[in-house]
């Protein structure tokens, strides 16, 4: 019974219980009930506006940054209440880091970006600093690149290494959770799938949720599937079921490139 | 049939009618740019020729080692730096003022207040830019200078102090205005980016969106100090006419740009050596304010590179 429960809690990373969200008037999701696994990948798809990066931006509370936007319900991580105002968001994003869909590296050396979040919440000791450095960047696929370069401009990096230089930054500040909205959408084939590569990886370490519209690259990755359509959750399960036999016609349409 | 022939016959006419306007409209634009460049050319002919012509007589070296500048006075000596000076002190102080208020007001509106208030706020001190400079030179001289004299006693009737903190609040407005901008112009996503990792409202301020910016805002500090450089009615009016090569801003001072002023007002005659010192003064501004702006274009060159 007890070893069941602790199975169970670690198992459960992510529980979403009765999520809605609106800006200003308009719901921009509809009573979302959904558990995500822990150190596994789970994709979220769906056609564009259904409000993907919208769910997304629940888990960091990036949402809090749009004034129109409330959100109602329930979400727990790892059994802790995230939502309300009393949860301190800056230990949430510490725990909850995010890669966007547009690589974002600040204008400083590689170095400062990946350096930035210890920074911020306090270290201080440089060899600290640097061994976090290196090791985010192994962790990113980066180290090797940049290792002769690292006090150079990030924005002078490719696309592809600039998101690898993201996700790094990530890393960095030790997350357990990695939100990932459509991370290779900018990208060249070669980088992509450089980027895929580098999920497989991370997934031993990390809870990833990644939003993507590429059909081939969900089904590539992830371990379970969530498929949103106008606000709603219309199918979640393992991905292999979602994308081959999958329970709802909405679907079935989108996966197999019927509409969307 | 007849409607091709219609086509055939207008469409030539059109054409040419078409053509002459284009013609007329694009020289009566290079006619436009020629007038402003060749008065630019002008000035600058004008200003090397009465230039040539100071330095006959007097010789380099006192125009840039000579401490005392006395053109006016029966022992003549010409020694820029008095003047130099007085620009430079009353330029620092007013930078002293403008810069530190000036970026506050920016961040502020930038990232703290709300987009109404920056709304109203924003066009409310391009307007402050654009009130005359002589009713500031009043300012400085009867409200602001007696004012800090009953603070600091010492304080003499013309000094740098009082026109300098004017010419502060002068060009607040600019730096305010200008390093607003290029705040407002850091992408969203590096802000999300910051704040994705956890950081707090003032480390993304300051980590990140004020380093962004800093090009933008480190060209709109040397475009104000270049415009306190040329500004003249506040110092002519509140400084004084005393050259002197001192740092004291409780003191009478006199700029460049003061004693050009003084100068012409003055009924000295054309070619005279007098005459040829507002020349000789006016270069030494002009290259300084040119210098100034060069290098605030190129930095913001740069740095608009960053966010292509
Ligand atoms: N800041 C905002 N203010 C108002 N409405 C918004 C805002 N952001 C998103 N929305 C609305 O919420 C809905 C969901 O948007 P969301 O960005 O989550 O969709 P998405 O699935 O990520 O789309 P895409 O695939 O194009 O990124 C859309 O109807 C959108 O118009
Ligand atoms: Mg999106």
């Amino acid at each position: 019974m007890v070893t069941a429960q602790t199975q169970e809690a670690h198992e459960l990373c992510i529980s979403v219980k009765n999520l809605s969200v609106f800006y200003g008037d308009n719901q921009a999701l509809f009573d979302i009930s959904m558990d995500i696994p822990e150190k596994e990948v789970t994709a979220l798809i769906g056609p564009s506006g259904c409000g993907k990066s919208t769910f997304l931006r629940c888990f960091n509370r990036m949402n809090d940054l749009i004034p129109s936007a409330r959100v109602e319900g329930e979400i727990l991580l790892k059994g802790n209440q995230i939502l309300g105002n009393s949860v301190d968001v800056v230990t949430l994003r510490k725990r909850v880091g995010m890669v966007f869909q547009r690589s974002n590296p600040f204008p400083k050396s590689i170095f400062e970006n990946v350096a930035y979040g210890p920074k911020i919440h306090g270290l201080r000791d440089r060899n600290k600093i640097e061994e976090i450095v290196e090791d985010s960047l192994k962790k990113a696929d980066l180290w090797n690149e940049v290792k002769d370069r690292l006090h150079t401009s990030g924005i002078g990096l490719s696309g592809g290494q600039q998101q690898r230089l993201c996700i790094a930054r990530a890393l960095a500040v030790e997350p357990q959770i990695l939100l990932m909205d459509e991370p290779a959408s900018a990208l060249d084939p070669r980088s992509t799938s450089k980027i895929e590569e580098l999920i497989g990886v991370l997934k031993e370490n990390y809870t990833i949720v990644i939003v993507t519209h590429n059909m081939q690259q969900a089904a590539r990755v992830s371990q379970k599937t969530a498929f949103f359509y106008e606000g709603y959750l219309i199918e979640y399960g393992e991905t292999e079921q979602v994308f081959q036999n999958p329970n709802e016609k909405q679907t079935e349409d989108y996966v197999t490139g019927r509409f969307g | 049939m007849s409607f091709a022939k219609t086509l055939e016959t207008e469409k030539p006419i059109r054409r040419v009618i078409q053509t002459v306007a284009e013609k007329l409209i694009e020289s009566l634009c290079f006619l436009c740019a020629a007038v402003s460049v060749l008065t630019t050319f002008g000035v600058v002919a004008i200003l090397c020729y009465e230039v040539a012509g100071f330095f006959t007589k007097v010789s380099f070296s006192e125009f840039f080692l000579s401490t005392e500048w006395t053109p006016l006075f029966y022992h003549k000596s010409f020694g820029i730096w008095p003047l130099v000076c007085g620009t430079l002190l009353i330029s620092f102080i007013a930078m002293c003022v403008a810069l530190p208020l000036g970026l506050l007001v920016a961040v502020y509106l930038s990232e703290f207040a709300h987009p109404k208030t920056r709304k109203v706020v924003k066009p409310i001190l391009e307007i402050l830019a654009g009130i005359p400079t002589i009713v500031y030179g009043y300012f400085a001289l009867l409200f602001v200078t007696p004012v800090l004299q009953s603070i600091i006693p010492t304080l003499e009737g013309f000094n740098a102090l009082a026109p300098g903190m004017v010419m502060g609040i002068m060009i607040l407005p600019m730096v305010a205005s200008l390093s607003e901008d290029a705040l407002y112009v850091v992408p969203r996503s590096l802000r999300e980016g910051s704040y994705a990792m956890g950081a707090t409202k003032l480390q993304v301020v300051f980590s990140v969106v004020f380093p962004a910016a800093i090009g933008g805002i480190t060209a709109s500090c040397i475009l104000a100090l270049s415009r306190a450089v040329g500004e003249t009615m506040i110092v002519a009016i509140a400084a004084g006419q005393q050259p002197a090569l001192h740092f004291n801003p409780l003191k009478a001072i006199e700029a460049m740009t003061a004693y050009i002023v003084q100068v012409s007002l003055g009924d000295t005659p054309h070619g005279t050596i007098e005459y040829q010192t507002i020349f000789a003064v006016g270069a030494v501004l002009f290259v300084m304010t040119l210098v100034l702006n060069m290098v605030s274009l190129r930095i913001r060159e740069r740095y608009q590179r960053m966010f292509g």
